[in-house]
């Protein structure tokens, strides 16, 4: 605290002693609204400027002493067009280094588009956002404490030009104020703190206030958060965002007392972390909530066309000083963020962190393209350290690339969309599915080439002999098996030949189809000799051979059988036989034929099984 | 046939002609017999493959991908830190973080094997790009090593009996939840590898066996390499295969086949083993493993008396010759053995060894082993409930395995008699067991129903309707027939014990379910219950409070705990234990369980000289969790009693009563653990209706509700009370 008064008396003397105008500016009127309801400083100026030289002046200063900058987490400044509620215009602001200008001060300029001509005025507001400016006092407090912070600035409107007439609005979370700078005029009015009107105060007037009030608004402080957006062209975005969290308000002292915490809820641990609410965009699917141990079940999900709310509780309540990390998680629709533009495609995204009052020392937004996407650029709105680099996930060869996007010190209004540019060729889609296609193919093709290849390291042993004798004899008997088929095949053109002729009474087509199966039955059995020869030689078919042997004779009496049926019949259809005389005469071949037909068929299923 | 003169309809023809024309391709796409055959063994073998990790995943389904319980998690932290930092960093890990201020060795206390098997289909997968997370292939580890077990239960079924008994003993071990309960999802433990590698080096011994062949003996061996590097109970293996060697000597089936599978399977194991570095020379040394060796030399003995006969060619010559041979290899082996054990080079054995053989050994000497709830003997609800009807079926497939004797079927009754005997001796060894069941239960089951269908298919052969297919049911009705002649109502009996069979079936697979999803899938680190309208209230104290002390303390904070949480707090609170859930030493965790059962300044003492900073005990008094450190605070006081007279069990005690209520024993209600779980309970009302500072988990009013802490202050409570960590206070200024 001294050392803070220290700097401030400084700083007051400093500005005494450089009065100096620093143009023909003259700021008439300055309404300042110094927001401290939560952690983050938020700073409104409202400047009337005025052109008093004569030249036209393109830029206006702003001066914030080294101090705050150091926190300066965003400075805005825009004016209205036109009168009433026109729409906002934002100034480009650049930080400058004007010579003759005391060093303990940084500056910004506020460049005007068309200049301000001589005998305008213009007015402007400026929102300065600061974050670690409330210093907790004291710096430990137990559990049932209140948190007390400081907040220091100055009465009077810092600026390089002379002011003629400024106020300023402390706004406060309300509750109790400890005690705050009385001098000059200020006063108390419920909880705002209004210091002013002053009339009339040249370049860098500085007059220190302190204010000590209490906030017990928990100070969230992200250490880091590295955003993860991953995008597949497959249809979804997929957003993972690590969180390294700290309560840096006042330090919990003498412990934690969960019965304090559970029955007094008022008393016990007002200025705790008990719950963050995250917004995320419309549409959100698939949303996780864990840490390195695993999920975290404490959290609630509303959502409706409009948007989705993440209530998450983190494992424990968090304390001043105390910190947690976790992991959030969501999935997004592609066709929401992505889009085409003359045949390139951009992402449009939000930048920051989607929780409330969360301010972020270290932000990375990474940001990971499909494998062979090219030319990859990025637009944000602010100033950010790029860098690129590779990511492999599932199933990438060259691997994804990476735009990382890093920005110190980030606050919710830098939630703002941000774009990233690149090219991907639609076939590169194909390139993954057809990877793990092939990839199967092959496991299926090594498997046939195993299957078939011979792996003995022995070609002379017994045994492989064997084997190869065998699998010769098994081929010869499926050789067999074949023949016999066909056989049977031929013996069923004959019985439907028969068919045929009953009902048509053609005995002449009848006839030639007996020949034609007879040639065949003949041309087969002259292929079953050598097979059988075979057999009957090879060792290995001692076992089987009788069984072969028994089919094919079953068979070659099977045919004869038909044969002599297929004589008769159509010898009875010559002689016009009664369909009833006919049936009595096939009946005993036809009984003997069906008797073979499952002798054979069941000769046919023994081979097969060995 | 063909005669029925002109009786077809006219519109007939064309369909048939079409019939005729798609009969060839059909008949060509038509498989053989066997094919079918073959085709549908591979795909049940598939469903079960897929049947036994699928039925393992509740744990995901209910909770999540995550680590179970307690050992799970120091090998999910040796897992990580091996992917991370490679394999000689890990073989020569000192970890400092437990076991403060002694610290572990790693690299020479741990079986490697589940590590090192996680950490390479880790690396495979990332090979095959293939992204995933560590902490998901250790989760999965154990059902797929599950499913594994499955293919090799079948052909361990095929190679003892037949293929239809090695699926059903398939799809038996599939869900069998004795084996269930230590490979769901989560469990990442030694078991989970070390069931399969058991029952692989036992499928290869017998198989090595059966053919006598070199190459299986070899296979055998490696088995019994990964068996090693994974879990200790591989001293069953090296004591069960000589046991079941001895027993095939003795009964004569010696043969040259058994010699070889034993003899290359016994030397290339033993030292394959000894590359395992927490094995090391045990299998020379250690009274465990004298068995094997001993067999060994006997077999050698036996193959040169084999040879002697051969040569002598004279009965009453060898027979002198027999007399002095067996003389000396008994002298000279007992000799060995009495110079070994006197000059303590063969160390004797250990006492969970004998804790194993007299179940009631433990409990009089060995406490720690005695108050892990795994150790204690096997209730007979716990057989029936891990079991259900393979307890029935067991008798029955040891009937058939005896009918029709051989060696492989005398090795799974061996394995299924000794294996069960040390059921009953321990909780956890059910696990060993299951697969010994589940195989000669599947031999019952398969048997029973091969007989029954045969004389279904044998009735059905008879009658000339059906067009009956094979010459295995003809054969089969031959042999029918010729057995005996068809009993009256043969045919509809056999029906009905089809039914009865598979109705008992159908009602293990449900009760498997049923216990999978209820009983085994909970991880025991996140808790569930009902809550008062039927929904489900989770507890996640556990990670709450691991969590916070992983954030929100000194990163070199020791912790003291009792032994249980010791894994847990390394892994997940990331921060240095006393003790841990390796009890290797009995002194350090006596020396916790002292402090624990001291007077708070006692205890301050104790807890200065161990340089602890945060003390964490586990209390269920708000929630009724009743596993909870005052319930296990008598075996604290008995282990810490055990080393340190000065803590006498019966002053905890009120006439022989363990009570925390008003009539407890005054150094019960003062020391530490009392304090430290009770701290101002006494200001909480946990039940409607009942006074303030009332315990559910005990059902009772606590004695001292007005606890004040001097030496330490409360620093964390979860939010349903079940972990409490309070701060040791720094010694206060002597002025």
């Amino acid at each position: 605290m001294r050392k803070v008064f220290g700097c401030a008396l400084f700083l007051l003397h400093l500005a005494t002693w450089m009065t100096t105008a620093r143009s023909d500016l003259v700021i008439s009127k300055v309404d300042r609204r110094i927001d401290l309801t939560s952690h983050i400083v938020r700073v409104l100026s409202t400047l009337k400027v005025e052109n008093a030289g004569r030249v036209v002046v393109s830029e206006i200063l702003l001066a914030i002493p080294n101090m705050q900058a150091k926190n300066l987490a965003n400075l805005k400044a825009f004016y209205n067009e036109g009168k009433g509620k026109g729409s906002a215009i934002n100034l480009p602001v650049t930080e400058v280094h004007p010579e003759g200008m005391p060093p303990e001060l940084s500056f910004y300029s506020l460049s005007l588009h068309e200049g301000l001509e001589k005998g305008k005025s213009l007015t402007v507001n400026v929102l300065t956002i600061f974050t670690h400016s409330l210093q907790p006092f004291p710096e430990e407090i137990s559990q049932s404490d209140v948190q007390l912070v400081v907040y220091q600035d100055s009465a009077y409107y810092l600026s390089p030009y002379e002011v003629k007439s400024q106020s300023l609005n402390v706004l406060l979370p309300g509750g109790r104020v400890e005690s705050y700078t009385k001098h000059p005029s200020g006063k108390l009015v419920d909880s705002e703190i209004k210091y002013g009107p002053y009339e009339k105060l040249p370049p860098f007037s500085y007059s220190p206030i302190v204010l000590h009030f209490e906030n017990n608004n928990p100070f969230v402080v992200a250490h880091e958060l590295v955003r993860e957006i991953e995008v597949s062209h497959w249809g979804s975005i997929q957003v993972t965002e690590h969180y390294n969290l700290a309560h840096k308000g006042a330090t919990n002292k003498g412990g934690f007392s969960r019965l304090d915490y559970q029955s007094r809820s008022y008393m016990g641990g007002r200025s705790s972390l008990r719950q963050l609410i995250a917004r995320l965009p419309p549409r959100a699917h698939s949303i996780y909530y864990r840490d390195d141990i695993g999920n975290i079940s404490t959290s609630h999900l509303w959502g409706d066309s409009r948007k989705t709310q993440l209530e998450i509780e983190p494992r424990f309540p968090i304390f001043g000083g105390w910190r947690t990390s976790f992991t959030i998680g969501y999935g997004l629709p592609l066709q929401d963020f992505l889009f085409v533009s003359e045949g390139n495609r951009f992402l449009n995204i939000t930048f920051g962190c989607p929780m409330d009052e969360v301010v972020i020392d270290d932000l990375i937004v990474k940001v990971v393209l499909p494998e062979g996407s090219k030319e990859v650029s990025v637009s944000v709105p602010f100033h950010t350290k790029q860098r690129h680099e590779t990511k492999y996930s599932h199933l990438d060869i060259i691997g994804r690339p990476v735009v990382a996007l890093e920005k110190n010190n980030v606050v919710p209004e830098h939630n703002t969309y941000f774009q990233v540019h690149y090219k991907f060729n639609n076939l590169s889609l194909l390139w993954e599915p057809l990877m793990l296609i092939s990839g199967f193919l092959l496991l299926f093709v090594a498997c046939i080439a195993y299957m078939h290849a011979d792996m003995s390291i022995s070609k002379s042993s017994a045994s492989y002999i064997a084997k190869l004798q065998w699998d010769e004899v098994q081929a010869t008997v499926q050789q067999v098996q074949n023949v016999i088929k066909r056989c049977l095949s031929a013996h069923e053109k004959l019985e439907t030949s028969l068919q045929d002729l009953s009902r048509t009474g053609d005995v002449q087509s009848c006839k030639a189809t007996r020949k034609i199966a007879d040639g065949l039955l003949k041309e087969l059995s002259k292929e079953l000799k050598p097979l059988m020869g075979f057999l009957q030689s090879s060792p290995q078919a001692a076992q089987i051979w009788p069984k072969v042997e028994e089919l094919v004779a079953k068979e070659k009496e099977m045919q004869e059988k038909l044969m002599q049926k297929h004589v008769a019949v159509v010898d009875c259809f010559e002689k016009k036989y009664s369909g009833r005389e006919i049936e009595n005469r096939v009946a005993p071949y036809q009984q003997k034929l069906s008797a073979l037909k499952q002798e054979v068929d069941d000769l046919l299923d023994y081979i097969d099984e060995i | 046939m063909g005669a029925k003169t002109g009786s077809s309809p006219p519109v007939a023809p064309p369909p048939a002609s079409s019939a005729t024309a798609l009969f060839p391709s059909i008949n060509a796409l038509k498989l053989k017999t066997k094919q079918q055959e073959l085709l549908i063994r591979v795909s049940i073998l598939a469903l079960v493959y897929v049947l036994a990790f699928a039925i393992r995943l509740f744990s995901v389904l209910r909770y999540e991908s995550m680590i179970h319980e307690f050992d799970p998690y120091f090998n999910y932290r040796t897992t990580l830190f091996l992917t991370e930092k490679g394999f000689y960093e890990f073989w020569n890990w000192f970890d400092s973080e437990s076991w403060y201020p002694l610290g572990r060795i790693i690299g020479g206390t741990l079986y490697p094997g589940l590590m090192v098997t996680a950490a390479l289909i880790y690396w495979t997968l990332h090979f095959l790009r293939f992204a995933v997370h560590i902490r998901e292939v250790c989760v999965l580890t154990a059902p797929f090593f599950a499913s594994n077990t499955t293919i090799v239960a079948y052909f361990f079924g095929k190679e003892i009996w037949d293929s239809g008994a090695g699926l059903v003993a398939a799809a038996l071990i599939a869900i069998c939840p004795g084996y269930i309960s230590r490979s769901v999802a989560g469990s990442y433990d030694n078991e989970g590898v070390a069931i399969f590698a058991l029952l692989l080096t036992f499928y290869l011994f017998v198989k090595a066996v059966n053919t006598g062949s070199l190459a299986w003996a070899l296979a055998s061996a490696f088995g019994y390499f990964y068996m090693v590097s994974a879990w200790g109970g591989y001293v069953f293996i090296i004591n069960l295969v000589p046991l079941y060697v001895l027993v095939l000597l003795v009964t004569g089936r010696y043969s040259m086949r058994l010699y070889v599978a034993y003899n290359c399977m016994y030397v290339l194991g033993m030292l394959l083993a000894m590359q395992i570095r927490f094995v090391g020379f045990q299998h020379v040394q250690s009274g465990e493993h004298m068995a094997a060796m001993g067999v060994f030399f006997l077999l050698q003995v036996f193959y040169f008396l084999d040879w002697v006969k051969f040569t002598l060619n004279d009965p009453k010559l060898f027979y002198s010759f027999l007399r002095i041979a067996l003389t000396c290899a008994i002298s000279v082996g007992s000799l060995a053995l009495g110079v070994g054990m006197a000059t303590g080079y063969i160390s004797p054995w250990t006492g969970r060894f004998y804790s194993l053989l007299d179940p009631t050994y433990a409990k009089d000497h060995i406490p720690i082993i005695a108050s892990v709830s795994e150790h204690q003997p096997t209730a007979w609800s716990s057989f029936m409930f891990d079991f259900h009807i393979l307890l029935f079926l067991f008798p029955a497939g040891l009937y058939f395995c005896f009918k029709r004797l051989s060696d492989a079927t005398i090795f799974i009754v061996m394995y299924g008699l000794t294996s069960m005997y040390f059921a009953g001796v321990m909780v956890r060894l059910i696990l060993v067991a299951a697969p010994a069941v589940c195989l000669i239960s599947s031999i019952a089951v398969s048997a029973t129903l091969k007989n029954l269908t045969m004389l279904i298919r044998a009735k059905n052969n008879a009658t000339p309707m059906g067009s009956s297919k094979g010459t295995a049911s003809l054969k089969a009705s031959a042999k029918a027939s010729s057995f005996d002649q068809p009993l009256p109502y043969q045919r509809n009996v056999a029906i009905a014990l089809l039914l009865g069979a598979f109705y008992l079936l159908s009602r293990y697979a449900i009760h498997c379910t049923w216990v999978t999803s209820e009983a085994y899938s909970s991880p025991s680190i996140v808790l569930a219950a009902r809550g008062a309208h039927g929904g489900r209230v989770i507890f996640d104290d556990y990670r709450e409070a691991y969590f916070w002390l992983r954030k929100n303390t000194p990163a070199d904070a020791k912790i003291m705990s009792w032994w249980d949480y010791g894994y847990q707090i390394t892994a997940m609170g990331n921060r240095t234990v006393i003790v841990d859930n390796n009890t290797w030493n009995n002194t350090h965790i006596a020396t916790v369980g002292r402090a624990m059962s001291s007077y708070e300044d006692e205890a301050y003492d104790i807890m200065k000289s161990l340089d602890v900073d945060y003390v964490l005990v586990v209390f269920g008094g708000v929630t009724g969790y009743s596993s909870d450190d005052i319930n296990k605070f008598l075996w604290m006081v008995r282990i810490g009693g055990g080393v340190f007279p000065v803590i006498k069990e019966p002053e905890y005690l009120v006439n022989g009563e363990y009570r925390v209520d008003k009539g407890a024993a005054p150094k019960m209600l003062n020391c530490l653990m009392y304090k430290l779980s009770y701290y101002r309970f006494g200001e909480v009302t946990t039940e409607y209706g009942k006074p303030p500072g009332y315990d559910r988990a005990r059902g009772v009013e606590i004695g001292n509700k007005d606890v004040k802490l001097e030496y330490l202050e409360e620093a964390f409570t979860t939010s349903n009370w079940i972990i409490r960590i309070y701060k040791v206070k720094p010694p206060k200024n002597r002025w």
